[in-house]
């Protein structure tokens, strides 16, 4: 039996009463895109934060490809190969796209050199290509901040994968996109992702890109799991349609 | 798919503009020759400026210090101590021990300081820099108390000079440490481990999820800043001949953040031009306007904030441009 390559084991929190995890346990195979969709505040995000060492359980254990990452600083869970991209994208905001993806990449490989050009890095070249699979080359040298919020999830993306992960959790990656522009950004995201070989979990609440994008789909009520399965199976599911689905639309 | 454009890979070399800089530094050098009355007050200037450029490194990271002047001391009275111990002592010795006494502060206090951001930071430098003013102060057997230290001439490669030669020598040792720590770092800057140390003014939780430590990040950039005041404080300590307490003062303190913002904040060059501009300015307000000195530099500052928010470096840089668009013509 492999390992799979995120497992959490009976993970519970609760804030002032409200319980966002209540005794999670889940498996995470690689290879695959996992949606997690659910009503708002159902702790979705919180089980992200947990993930990556944001935040910290009262009880249970995060383990990545079986280590394990519960008490571990995120940079630490970052450096095993887990990355994250925000639902408000996290940038650099006085720096450009590609200046944003260099400086990611120098994170990645130590570069410590204090005389060399960031621009002069060895992985310039391997950037420029990210920014390419992104469809961002031309906003390459724009600051982000003049650029559009779907330009932003993108290159909030792209920093993540710059990292070469395993594994990317990402928070509504076409929230606060025009609807127009959703699906291209999507088909963007899932042909990167499965070039540079990268499982991924998103929380989602358009569920027609979970219908067309995800491999698998989990539903999050009340802090737990309460469906998992394909999206075809899930999103006709009656439960779904009254708690979630309906909550949605 | 969009194309990759073939956008420089940094800001246009501003050849001219460089020119310029160094049409100063030759300048400079000409000035004990030119204007032997202001070597010593150029050599206090480009002292400072050397305290002030580690200001500045913190700016670029959104973070303000209140007691740099810290490590500024620290480094002179390093020297100070040294010569008391060792007469005769080098000047390369003392730089190379108040420097290193002024990194090794750093470290201390920066692995306290670095968990704190924007005021707090900035009031917990303070602190320890007033904390090292009531020892100096109060440990008067050791320290001298308030009247401070004598720091005798230091040999220079082992010849004893007299103090017209041995000051000529500090002059230009300053400009050379002004030009070699001043292009350390600004290449610090553009590099890997500079650009992610300034990444923390825009964006830590980025920075975490790069797997990188903020707080380690800023550590680098607080070493090289200790590293620069120490500098400007053994160079100070030896051209002035005498350390006290006053060298970590607050006074000095806000007098080096007063002069990076006049400057130009977060530019080395305007570290340096802020230094020099604010040296003359305090030297010959102070001698026709005993009274009100310090009220005309507030006026100054006042001024530069509200009409040349880039400070000094900002305004020299849009002369410098018109003037080469005018040569271009």
């Amino acid at each position: 039996m492999t390992t799979p390559l995120l497992e959490t084991r009976n993970l519970t929190i609760t804030f002032g009463g409200v319980i966002a995890a209540n005794d999670v346990s889940l498996k995470i195979e690689a290879g695959r895109n996992l949606a997690i969709i659910g009503p708002n505040g159902a702790g979705k995000t919180t089980f992200l934060n947990i993930c990556t060492g944001w935040i910290k359980p009262r009880k249970g254990q995060v383990l990545f490809q079986g280590e394990d990452v519960t008490a571990l600083p995120p940079r630490k869970i970052v450096q095993r190969g887990v990355a994250r991209a925000f639902q408000i994208p996290q940038l650099f905001t006085e720096h450009t796209a590609l200046e944003n993806l260099l400086i990611a990449a120098a994170a990645r490989d130590g570069m410590r050199n204090p005389l060399i050009d960031l621009h002069d890095t060895p992985a310039r070249d391997e950037m420029l290509h990210l920014l390419e699979m992104v469809n961002c080359a031309d906003v390459a040298h724009r600051l982000v901040v003049e650029l559009s919020e779907g330009q932003r999830k993108l290159i909030d993306i792209a920093v993540a994968l710059a990292l070469k992960p395993r594994l990317l959790l990402m928070d509504e990656p076409t929230s606060g996109v025009a609807s127009s522009e959703k699906d291209g950004i999507m088909e963007i995201l899932i042909t990167a992702l499965a070039e540079a070989k990268v499982t991924s979990v998103f929380v989602e609440h358009d569920m027609g890109i979970v219908q067309k994008y995800a491999d698998e789909v989990a539903v999050w009520n009340a802090g737990n799991v309460q469906l998992r399965g394909a999206p075809a199976e899930i999103l006709e599911h009656p439960d779904v349609i009254r708690d979630v689905i309906g909550e949605v639309a | 798919m969009s194309s990759v454009s073939t956008a420089p890979k940094t800001d246009a070399p501003k050849h001219p503009k460089s020119m310029l800089w160094i049409v100063g530094v030759v300048l400079l050098a000409a000035v004990p020759f030119a204007v032997p009355s202001l070597q010593l007050l150029v050599t206090f200037a480009l002292a400072k400026g050397l305290a002030v450029v580690g200001v500045t490194v913190l700016l670029r990271a959104g973070q303000v210090s209140f007691g740099h002047a810290l490590f500024f001391g620290i480094a002179a009275y390093a020297c100070a101590f040294l010569m008391a111990a060792i007469p005769g002592a080098d000047l390369a010795l003392l730089l190379l021990v108040g420097t290193l006494g002024a990194l090794l502060a750093g470290l201390c206090v920066g692995l306290f300081v670095v968990r704190y951001r924007g005021i707090f930071f900035g009031m917990l430098n303070l602190a320890f820099s007033m904390i090292f003013w009531s020892i100096l102060e109060k440990f008067y057997h050791i320290t001298g108390g308030a009247d401070g230290i004598r720091l005798p001439r230091p040999t220079v490669l082992g010849m004893a000079l007299e103090r017209g030669p041995f000051e000529l020598i500090l002059y230009y040792l300053a400009i050379v440490l002004m030009v070699v720590l001043g292009w350390v770092t600004i290449r610090w800057f553009a590099s890997p481990v500079g650009q992610i140390f300034q990444t923390i003014k825009t964006n830590e939780t980025r920075l975490e999820y790069l797997g990188v430590s903020p707080r380690r990040a800023l550590l680098s950039g607080y070493l090289l800043s200790a590293l620069l005041c120490g500098v400007g404080g053994v160079l100070m300590g030896v051209a002035q001949g005498a350390v006290t307490p006053e060298y970590v003062w607050w006074v000095r303190s806000a007098e080096m953040v007063f002069i990076a913002v006049l400057g130009g904040a977060g530019s080395v060059r305007g570290a340096f031009l802020g230094a020099l501009i604010y040296e003359i300015v305090r030297t010959y307000a102070s001698a026709y306007a005993g009274d009100i000195w310090q009220m005309l530099l507030g006026a100054f500052l006042l001024i530069i904030i509200l009409f040349a928010p880039g400070g000094l470096i900002g305004i020299f840089g849009s002369l410098a441009g018109r003037a080469v668009k005018e040569d271009a013509k």
